[in-house]
């Protein structure tokens, strides 16, 4: 189960990576493996205000709807639009091309609560 | 995203081929109060591998009943839909097991195996109600014997599902019953199923499951024999339109209203439910279970999602998914009589969002009787 050293992760199985002040947000391999199959993902719109640990988008398999929660608060500045018509991006690339969206970081946000690779990889039992 | 993954309640039921399951690494859940594996790969490519070549599905946690004795064709006759009268020796039918209200309690199978015997199939998560519910009503000269611990299933699904069997023997025809031996397991197998394609279901005793399931893989290699599981038997079982205990029935709905008129014989003598649905039929339906289709690129329908007219709801979805093979979402729901026509234009509210659908025609998938 790949868990990349350069990101950022969030208890609930989202990743972000942070570049100055925007942050990319998508799911892990180990969420995308749980889920499989997936066939929607409802982003949030581009401008909306986002909290951190609220639900912000939906990323929907064949069996069943689950909520993607904002490892970050901020603005939305871009959403993978790619997804609307390929949703299987978030299975076979969920670190790069199956990225959710972008988020403009709330300033003098508080990042610490997020787990490092290690940590996350804790979390989910892998080597 | 999801804060308790996979977590597994302890009191779940394993069947005979959970070892199975554990040495494919299955992906396991709950369901129906067994803990059964929902895909082994994928759904999308275990659905695919059953509508272009054959699959194998566990389905040992269904139930086995047999009921005999003298008076068990005039008994159980009283205590289905369908009638039973129509079949001869090693012949099946899908019917129903209704309240006093004409509601469903289970559908399942039944096949005559004897003058005076027969074998149902029915619902995992109904084998107790259903048991109590016959044994309530039992009389002299009927036994009733659940079998249920006794016996393992499988069913093999798909285009290539003869091929698979032809080497066991004389293969049975559609909805029939017969007795057949594999390797030092004898099993019976009907040639019948849950996914829209031609197939077999073969029941075999416990002891011999995994032997049966190791046989069966290997006899259908050159077919492309692939294992699945529950998440690729409620895709492809709602593409063919095929109604699901607990979602698309219940107590309080009837096989009327669920648009399985022909499995119930109205002018039979006296069957539970009975009554309730004759005053149902002449009095007309005011609801009936339908087939809906969402347009391309909406989310997949979910059950209890709202159905509306014109911003009027009239009616819920009971199941829903996207389907693999068309590649949009359908559902079956109950909708309000007049929008239950094919062709009526409906929305499916999905979180607060309306998406448009329209009401089909059932089933959704037909395979090629050709292949």
């Amino acid at each position: 189960m790949s868990v990349p050293e350069d990101l950022k992760y969030a208890e609930t199985h989202e990743w972000v990576r942070i570049d100055k002040t925007i942050g990319t947000v998508g799911i892990t391999d180990h969420a995308q493996a749980e889920l499989t199959d997936i066939v929607y993902v409802e982003l949030p719109k581009v401008g909306a205000k986002l909290t951190a640990k609220q639900p912000a988008a939906v990323v929907e398999s064949v069996k069943a709807a689950s909520d993607i929660y904002s490892p970050v608060s901020g603005e939305v500045t871009e959403v993978n639009s790619q997804l609307e018509s390929t949703p299987a991006l978030v299975n076979t690339a969920p670190y790069a091309e199956g990225w959710l969206f972008k988020v403009q970081l709330e300033e003098g946000s508080d990042l610490s609560e997020l787990k490092d690779a290690a940590a996350y990889r804790a979390q989910i039992g892998a080597e | 995203m999801f804060a308790a993954m996979a977590s597994t309640p302890s009191e779940l039921q394993r069947t005979p081929l959970y070892g199975e399951h554990l040495r494919l690494r299955a992906k396991l859940i709950g369901f129906g109060g067994w803990e059964m594996p929902v895909y082994y790969t994928s759904i999308l490519e275990e659905h695919q591998a059953v509508r272009q070549r054959a699959g194998i599905f566990d389905i040992s946690h269904m139930g086995e009943l047999e009921i005999s004795g003298p008076k068990a064709p005039e008994w159980l006759n009283s205590m289905l839909t369908n009638n039973l009268g129509r079949l001869s020796i090693g012949e099946g039918q899908y019917t129903l097991m209704l309240n006093d209200h004409g509601g469903v309690i289970d559908d399942l199978l039944v096949y005559r195996r004897s003058e005076n015997g027969y074998f149902l199939v029915v619902n995992a998560a109904k084998i107790p109600e259903d048991v109590s519910w016959l044994q309530d009503h039992q009389v002299e000269g009927v036994s009733v014997s659940d079998q249920s611990q006794l016996f393992a299933a499988v069913a093999v699904q798909g285009p290539n599902a003869a091929k698979v069997f032809q080497t066991i023997g004389e293969l049975p025809t559609r909805n029939h019953i017969g007795k057949f031996k594999l390797g030092r397991a004898p099993m019976l197998v009907a040639r019948t199923g849950y996914t829209g394609e031609d197939g077999f279901e073969a029941f075999f005793p416990a002891e011999t499951a995994a032997e049966v399931w190791s046989a069966f893989l290997e006899l259908g290699k050159a077919e492309g024999l692939t294992p699945c599981g529950l998440g690729a038997r409620d895709t492809l079982r709602l593409e063919a339109c095929y109604p699901l205990n607990g979602s698309d029935l219940s107590p309080d709905t009837t096989p009327l209203e669920a648009g399985l008129s022909i499995f119930v014989d109205l002018k039979k003598t006296g069957f539970i439910g009975q009554e309730p649905l004759l005053r149902q039929a002449e009095v007309g339906l005011s609801r009936r279970l339908v087939a809906v289709k969402l347009a391309p690129k909406s989310p997949p329908p979910r059950p209890h999602y709202p159905v509306s007219v014109e911003s009027e709801v009239v009616g819920e979805l009971t199941s829903g998914t996207q389907s693999p093979t068309l590649g949009v979402g359908i559902g079956l729901g109950y909708v309000k009589i007049p929008f239950t026509k094919p062709g009526q234009v409906i929305e499916v509210d999905v979180r607060g969002r309306k998406f448009p659908a329209t009401v089909e025609k059932k089933p959704l998938y037909k395979r090629n009787v050709s292949s």
